[in-house]
Formats: structure tokens, sequence, C-alpha cells
């Protein structure tokens, strides 16, 4: 499949200094630009534009650089819940088909966002970094994860059809199982999560030769456990369709060689227990990401034992940044290897998020050589937030 | 620092994260827990089925055997606890130190675990009503000419245990001598007693695989009562609800014990008031048996009065003092949610603390990083106070009036009832009282447990289940 055209340029460079500032050059002059079109009355969305007349500058002649992203306000994600949702569709896209994906809405009013090609650029640029031996190209997937409208119901397909691919889907309504969880339904929520595995250990049983997936890692323990528990072997019998010799009680045997793994908060302990116990020791390849409705996606620097399964995401720069800031002074970028808030912004035509709080918190990571930018590493629920969020399936 | 690992069937793991364990007084860490996850202990449970068949293998007088040699090195032997090796007294220390509870009940309750480890095959016979143990290894016995046939419910027992008591450890410590895979989840601040108990267990030669030692958080805990065929869990009524009606779940949750005066012992109260007390006070007030109300046809003010008296002297004192007999709560906040929940109580006409004028200050104290909450009889007017049938993790006791003949109606769930009366009327009504557990008829405390009648639950019952079994005569399985 051909690329989706917006797909930045990849940062140059001889040494990693020499990355360090051409990425921050590339951030800058992206910034200027992205800014000018938000903002610009033939492009701008009403949104922006309205906003725009309570700034104290001109986001048309006062930004430079990045480092002018601190005029702006803090973006408030409650700007997202409600409509009109085309306030949000850039007057340059006004004759595009536009996508919604919400977030959030077991309860109240969800969180909407408009996407015309963004998750493609997105999921492609993630594309560009998974190892061809682990996700074959042409392999088929199955997405084990939220349907409906989340963006990545149709970003995993795009990913599969990217990398010339079928992707296999099943039904799954995170906020159901949230609402289980918060009436302490937990049989429940149990017995929906079953359902879901069912469907996927059905597809995967109906003979379509899937060898990567997408999945959480509550479902991809949940699935884990149902093939150990033979619910794999017992399906193909009740097909009628003979049991390999070896057994489909892994997700090895299964056939799965690469598993994208997030949605949810990946800790270095439940990957060293999937490496080591779900995935035979890192036989089956799998890359945790971190993101979000609003940012994109995050990818991760490979994983693995060598340095005790930490995790650090770096997002796909310049389309998103990650800050990570002192929560109670969002100027100030916490020092390296110091925890503080996630703070996103999202910088790409279809859409502008400056400095979103996000509910996480983490530690900030050096850049390196294949992402020359800040990441964040330990990315875990905010402490003065933690408590308040119900984390479902999903 | 104690680094203790979990314990999955024999192979220790040390995870990358862990809970720290704090000393209640000073706030030094004790120890840290490596946790599992739910999908580790789902993996892990799948292991029993293939450990069940080998533990099953073992003749059971050898398994008793074993466990005479681990009641000794239970309290006589230095045992691994992790990284470290402690000693009986190290272990009552550490156990003392970071769940609050004074060094002297500590002792106390670890002999009483000590106690089933040594009498196990007396704590059997009283679990199976008798059964020979020998029918262990058959599957049947034939005594007195009768056929008793049981076959087991399930591959493994799962506890999930509390912090607060360490004495209720006794009512798991039989489940390898009756021949099935053990698999604990500690108290978040008591890893200490399950992993010596198994300890023990290992040096006397039972094979480390048989048991499960995996700390876990409230989700893993709710994994093992999934997934373990049979187990028993600790809890307040509220956790305790979603497993009400759960056959594979034996629920050990708030017990509500009362004493209960006859009209004929009423008057003659005063002889009965250190066995009040003690009903009330023993172990810091804080096991289910423990009782929580007085019931009394007359003389409530007077029994208030009495008991609040004799329970005054009770004040703080440092955990490792012997004379200690209310525990620390190492979680202030905790304390101060239990006294606020008493003084809202007290906001409803017609209910006094007898005895605060008693105490030489208020009931919640707090001393450094630690609180306690003073000895508290509150004399009701009515059962419907909202004080009346309250359970608290202190030395606490409503006392009301109700007359005899309403008392078996207004009572409601009661775990352990002692019975004051030698009225035979009465003692056939309380017999026949369906709300009641465990009863004790006479002068004895609700707390005296005899270990060959068990109360809430039957371990046995509970992991094997009677089946109709004929042999035909000559065949080589009926030698």
């Amino acid at each position: 499949m051909k690329d989706t055209p917006g797909k930045p340029m990849p940062v140059t460079g001889a040494t990693l200094d020499e990355k360090i500032a051409n990425a921050r050059k590339q951030l800058d002059a992206h910034f200027v630009e992205m800014v000018k079109w938000h903002f610009s009355p033939e492009t701008g969305c009403a949104f922006w534009l309205d906003k725009a007349k309570t700034f104290d500058f001109n986001p048309l002649t006062d930004v430079k650089s990045f480092a002018d992203i601190r005029r702006f306000p803090i973006f408030e994600d409650d700007w997202l819940r409600g409509g009109p949702v085309r306030k949000w569709v850039p007057k340059a896209y006004a004759d595009r088909g536009v996508y919604v994906f919400e977030t959030g809405g077991t309860t109240g009013l969800p969180k909407s966002r408009i996407v015309i090609d963004d998750f493609k650029i997105d999921y492609e640029m993630m594309s560009d970094t998974l190892p061809d031996q682990s996700f074959p190209k042409g392999s088929n997937w199955l997405m084990l994860g939220p349907s409906g409208p989340r963006r990545l119901r149709l970003a995993i397909e795009h990913l599969a059809q990217y990398r010339g691919g079928i992707c296999f889907a099943i039904d799954l309504d995170p906020r159901y199982v949230v609402k289980c969880l918060k009436a302490r339904k937990i049989a429940e929520a149990n017995a929906y999560k079953e359902h879901c595995i069912d469907q996927a250990i059905t597809i995967l049983a109906g003979g379509h030769d899937i060898r990567c997936m997408f999945t959480t890692p509550k479902l991809l323990a949940a699935f884990d456990e149902a093939l150990r528990n033979g619910k794999l072997e017992d399906k193909y019998r009740e097909l009628g369709k003979a049991v390999p010799s070896g057994g489909l009680r892994s997700i090895k045997s299964a056939g799965i060689v690469g598993i994208f793994s997030g949605g949810t908060e990946f800790t270095p302990q439940f990957t060293r227990e999937a490496y080591e116990e779900m995935l035979d020791n890192g036989d089956v390849y799998m890359t945790p990401t971190y993101g979000n409705t609003l940012m994109g996606l995050a990818c991760s620097k490979p994983i693995g034992p060598e340095d005790g399964f930490k995790i650090s995401y770096y997002a796909p720069q310049p389309r998103a940044v990650i800050e990570v800031v002192n929560p109670k002074n969002y100027d100030e970028v916490v020092p390296y290897g110091g925890t503080g808030r996630v703070l996103l912004t999202t910088l790409t035509k279809e859409f502008f998020v400056p400095r979103f709080p996000e509910r996480d918190e983490g530690e900030r990571e050096k850049p390196f050589d294949k992402y020359p930018w800040d990441g964040v590493s330990g990315v875990r629920p905010f402490a003065e937030l933690a408590g308040g969020t119900v984390v479902g399936v999903y | 620092m104690i680094q203790i690992p979990a314990l999955r069937f024999g192979k220790p793991y040390q995870s990358l994260d862990k809970a720290q364990l704090i000393h209640h007084v000073t706030g030094e860490p004790v120890a840290e827990v490596s946790q599992v996850t739910g999908s580790q202990i789902s993996r892990d449970v799948g292991l029993t089925e293939r450990l069940h068949k080998e533990l099953a293998a073992i003749p059971v007088r050898d398994i008793l055997a074993m466990y005479k040699k681990a009641a000794d090195h239970f309290v006589n032997s230095t045992l691994p606890c992790g990284d470290a090796e402690l000693s009986f007294d190290d272990y009552v220390r550490n156990l003392s130190a970071t769940t609050g509870s004074p060094m002297v009940f500590c002792r106390r309750n670890a002999m009483k675990v000590q106690y089933v480890m040594d009498n196990v095959e007396e704590v059997i016979g009283g679990l199976s009503r008798g059964l020979d143990p020998e029918a262990l290894d058959k599957g049947y016995s034939t005594k007195a000419g009768r056929m008793q046939a049981f076959f087991p419910t399930t591959h493994v027992f799962g506890a999930v245990l509390p912090s607060n008591s360490p004495g209720v450890h006794s009512l798991w410590v039989p489940t390898l001598a009756l021949k099935m895979p053990l698999l604990l989840k500690p108290g978040r601040e008591e890893p200490w007693t399950p992993f010596r108990v198994i300890q023990a267990f290992i040096k006397a030669g039972i094979p480390a695989q048989f048991m499960a030692f995996l700390p876990t958080d409230h989700a893993g805990a709710g994994d093992i009562l999934r997934l373990c065929g049979r187990s028993m869990a600790f809890g307040d009524d509220r956790t305790m609800a979603p497993y009400k009606n759960d056959p594979k779940v034996e629920i050990h949750g708030t017990g509500y014990s009362k004493y209960l005066f006859g009209e004929d012992q009423a008057d003659g109260f005063e002889q009965y008031t250190d066995l009040l007390v003690e009903g009330i006070a023993a172990n810091g007030g804080r096991a289910c048996v423990n009782a929580s109300a007085v019931w009394t046809p007359k003389n409530a003010d007077a029994i208030a009065d009495a008991i609040a008296k004799k329970l005054a002297p009770m004040t703080p004192r440092p955990w490792d003092d012997p004379n200690c007999q209310i525990s620390a709560f190492a979680k202030p906040e905790v304390a101060e949610a239990i006294n606020n929940m008493v003084e809202e109580g007290l906001k409803t006409p017609g209910a006094v603390d007898v005895t605060a004028k008693y105490r030489s200050g208020p009931r919640l104290v707090k001393e450094g990083r630690i609180a306690y909450l003073l000895p508290t009889i509150i004399r009701c007017d009515s059962p419907d106070h909202p004080l009346a049938n309250k359970e608290f993790l202190f030395p606490y006791a409503s006392v009301l009036e109700c007359p005899q003949a309403d008392v078996l109606n207004r009572i409601g769930y009661t775990l352990a009832a002692t019975a004051l009366t030698a009225d035979p009327k009465f003692v056939a009504d309380v017999m026949a009282c369906s709300h009641i557990e465990r009863l004790n008829i006479g002068p004895l405390p609700t707390n005296r447990l005899t270990w060959d009648q068990p109360h809430e639950g039957n371990l046995f019952t509970h992991l094997y289940k009677q089946r109709a079994l004929n042999i035909a005569a000559d065949h080589p399985v009926s030698v």
C-alpha cells in the first residue's frame, strides 16, 4: 500500500548531538507551520480562530519556535466534550470525509476528536519501526481490542492493510466493562471478558493464517489463560478440525509471532511476565505503545531483560511532542530521570492540541539515536488522580 | 531489609513490583515482598491438577509425621525467610513490627498455629468426625462395617488471608494433611506466618511444590477465589458480599459474637464479669469470635458498668511489653475512621459510652506514627440502635436489655454465642437457634475454640464430598 501523504522527513545527522539539534530545528519549523495553518482564516478551524480572540499575542506573527508554545493556554479536555464537532474541522479540509473518534464516555459526554488521515500517518510511521521477521509483511492480524468509535479499531486495520495483511476484529465495548466494574459486578465483567476472548479464539480457529495481533495487557493475559486452558483446542474439536500434534496451548503454538500492545498502563512487571511466561521468553515479539486519541501513538524502545524490562516511550515528533513537567508548573520541564506529569502536544494539520496534561506521570528520558528527542518511562496514572480511574479490559 | 519472594509451587519468584512493609512504630522498612499478578496465579493454578495427584500418592501417615516435625521446626528452628534466616523470636518480632499486634499476642497466636500442626491428626479427626485418616489414601473407609467414601472437590485450596490476626492461620494449616495442594495469599502486612509455616513444612520433608505463597493485590485475590475450586477468604461484609452464595468460597467475615444472659443468671452477673471481659478484649478484640454485644433480660446498666470498670485499665503499652492488652493501629487513619463511626453512632439518642467516665482521656489515642482505640462499652437502650450490632477492630461491645422470650428472634447472625443460663428451656431454645454458628453453654468465653470442632465452615467437607461407593466382592481394590 502507498504511503499516506504527510509523513515527516526522517531526522538526519552524523552524531547523536547533531541529530538532537536537527530534530529540534525540525520541530521549531513544524510548530510555526502548524500554528500558521490552524490560525489562518483560510485554513484553520472555527474553534481555534475563536479562541485566538482571547489570546494576548498574535499566533500568526509572534510564534517563532516551539518555545513559544508556552504562550498558548493549557488545553482543556472539556473543550472536546459536545458539539458541534465541525468546529474542529480545519477550513482547508471542509470537503474531506471526516471520522470522529471518542475517548471516555462511560458516564457523561465522551471526548470527541476529528480525524481525516492522521491515524493512517501515525500507524504507517509506527509500522516503519516494526521488525519484519516478527510482523511479517502480508500476514493477517487479529484486533483483540476495543471496537466502536475508537481510533484503535480503524488504526489497527489500517496497519494490517499497510503491511499487506487483512485484519479480523471482535466486538468489544469497553464502556460496558467499566460500568460493570464501577458497579462491582465483577462476575459480569469477567463473563464479558470471556465473551471477547471466545470471539478471538473463534477467529483463530477459522484458519485465517493470523500471525500478528493487537491487544491490551489485560486481554493478552486473558487470551494466554484461555489458550493454556485448551480453549483453542476445544474450538478446533467443536469445528471438527484436528488439533496439531504440538497442541495449541500457548500464544506461540497458536501461530502468533508479533504482538503490538497498548491501550492501558504497561508496567515493567507485566512486560516481564508477558515476555517470560506468555511469549516463550521473547520468541513471540511484543512491542508496547503509549498513546491516545488526542496524540497518536508513541513507540517504545525495544524491551527485554537486559534493562529490567524498562519501558520508554517516544512521541512521533514533530507531529506530537511529549514533555515531562512539574505538575505544579507546566512551564518547567523536569531534569532527565526526574518524575513529572506527562504533557502532550499534537501538531498535525488536522488537529492542534497544545500542552494537554495527560492523566499520567513518568520519568523524563534522554534522546537516543532512533528517537533524538525526549521520551518518558515508567508511565503510570498520575498520583494525584490515581484512584479516580477505573481500568477495564481496555 | 528482608526480601521475601513469592513461592510459585516450589519456585521462588522475585518480582519487579514489591510491597514494602514498615515498622509500625519507627517507620523503618522491615521487608519487601514480591508480588504476583492474576495471570501468574492463573498459570500456577493450572499446575495443580498434576500436583494434586502427586500429593495424593504420598501416604497420609507420612504426611502426618511430617506435620509433627514441622510443628517442632516452626517454634524451635531457624527457618529461611527470603534472604534472611529467622528464629522463632525474630519471626514474632517481625510479625508484631509490621502488623501492630503486640508481641505477646503474636506469640500466643503463633502457638495456636503450632498446636494445630502438632495435633493435626486430632484436628482432622474432628473435621471429618472420626474418619480413619487412611481413608485419605484410599478414598474410602469401612469403619464399623459402614462404607464412607469421599472425593475431592478441587485440585487446590486457596486462602486469602488477613493481616490482623495471626491465629487464623490455624484454619488452613490442615490442608496438606488432607492431601490438597495449598495456595496462600498473605495479608499485606502479614507475610510472616504463612511463609514460616511453609518453610517448616519444607524442612520437615513436605515437597515445596505442593505449596504456593502468592502475595498479590485485591484483584489478584479475586482471581484466587475465581480460579481455585475451593477457597477461604477473610473480609468485611462488603468485601465478601459477592461470594455470599458461592459454594466454592468459605467466607470468614464479621462475627457479631455475643454473650446471652438467661433470666436465671442475670442477677448474678458479677461472677461473669471476667468472662465477659475476656470474650470482648482477648487478643485485642480483633477476632471474629470476640464478643461485640452482651444481651441480658435485666441489669444491663450494672453489667455495662462492671465491664467498663474492668476494661478501663487497658491502656497502650509498648509493642514488646509482655503485659500489652491492646493492639496498635499501624495506620492511624483506620483508628480515626472507626472512632468517628462510634462517635457518629452516639449522636443517635439511646446510647451512652459507659467506659468514658473511667477513661482518663478520649477513646482515640495517637502516639507518633500509630494510634490506639481504648476499650469501649456502649449501653444501648434498644437492639435497633445503630451501635447495638456493630463489630470493630478493638475491644468494643454493646450491652442491651431484651426479654429472654425475644432475644433469639432479635440477635441476628452470630458466629459465636455463649449462653449464660441453666434454664433447660432457654438452653433448648438456644440449641435450636439457627442464627448461631458456634455455641458455648455455660461460663465459657466466646473466643474459646476447640480444634476438633470447626466453626464457620469445615475444611474437610469443603475439600471433600461424600459419595456412594460399592465395590464388588473379591475386587482387587477392596483388599
